[in-house]
């Protein structure tokens, strides 16, 4: 009924977010910050954009299957289900049930999603090219 | 259905992203897009299905058709989405040396008159 919008609410967040640490990273290198601190691989406010892609983009396609079923209307209230008490309480219990369930998966997967980039941008070369510069080594 | 689709788009366009040879044409952002909707979908299947049970893998031939049809519409509106950003983040300059190429030929003209 309504259940994208909170993917919405948790996507103006991470957006919010994203902004002020890419400010702060920006700061930080122009400072020349050297710092014993190692940079990560991939920048924080890089994998944040991932998480906010993730979740404005689904919530937006997810918002026009809404508009398809006409749950979601272009004029006030814009929800259908807000013309009714009964139907108001069916769709908060499907924001709290199916709502916070979907923005919870699309942030597991973006934390797992973020931690495999981290692992895969800082581990060494593939195998077989290892191999073939040891062997060069060897020669 | 509309799950199905929307994965289905998700992976295809993932492995255009893997096999690009730079990012000028912003795929990632698109797979992102289908990704995120394909979740949610996801999570949306699950409670459809305690609710229906194995009813839920029987649709009615209707429910099936309009699925397909709101799945398939769901991935163009991905794809308008993505082309409009891709076109005003402009990464490969197109529309700024066209724009330029337009007001050039304008004023080549205005010069003659």
């Amino acid at each position: 009924m309504a259940c994208f919008t909170v993917s919405v609410a948790e996507a103006i967040v991470v957006k919010v977010i994203e902004k002020k640490v890419a400010k702060k990273e920006k700061l930080a290198e122009a400072k020349g910050n050297t710092s014993n601190v190692e940079k990560p691989l991939i920048p924080l406010s890089t994998r944040l954009g991932w998480l906010s892609k993730l979740l404005f983009g689904g919530s937006a396609l997810l918002a026009f299957e809404h508009v398809w079923h006409g749950e979601v209307v272009p004029w006030f209230p814009f929800l259908t289900a807000m013309n009714d008490a009964a139907d108001a309480a069916e769709m908060l219990t499907e924001i709290g049930t199916v709502g916070v369930g979907m923005a919870a998966l699309v942030t597991g997967v973006w934390f797992v999603m973020s931690k495999t980039a981290l692992y895969i941008a800082g581990r060494p070369a593939l195998k077989g090219l290892q191999t073939e510069a040891i062997i060069k080594d060897r020669k | 259905m509309t799950l199905l689709i929307s994965v289905f788009a998700a992976v295809a366009v993932t492995v255009k992203w893997y096999k690009r040879e730079n990012d000028d044409m912003r795929l990632g952002s698109l797979a992102l897009m289908y990704w995120g909707a394909s979740l949610m979908w996801f999570v949306d299947a699950i409670a459809e299905y305690i609710e229906l049970e194995a009813a839920y893998f029987t649709p009615e031939p209707v429910d099936m058709l309009n699925d397909s049809f709101l799945g398939l519409s769901v991935v163009a509106l991905g794809l308008v989405i993505w082309v409009v950003r891709l076109l005003i983040a402009d990464p490969k300059g197109v529309v700024k040396k066209s724009l330029g190429r337009t007001t050039r030929a304008k004023e080549a003209e205005l010069e003659k008159e």
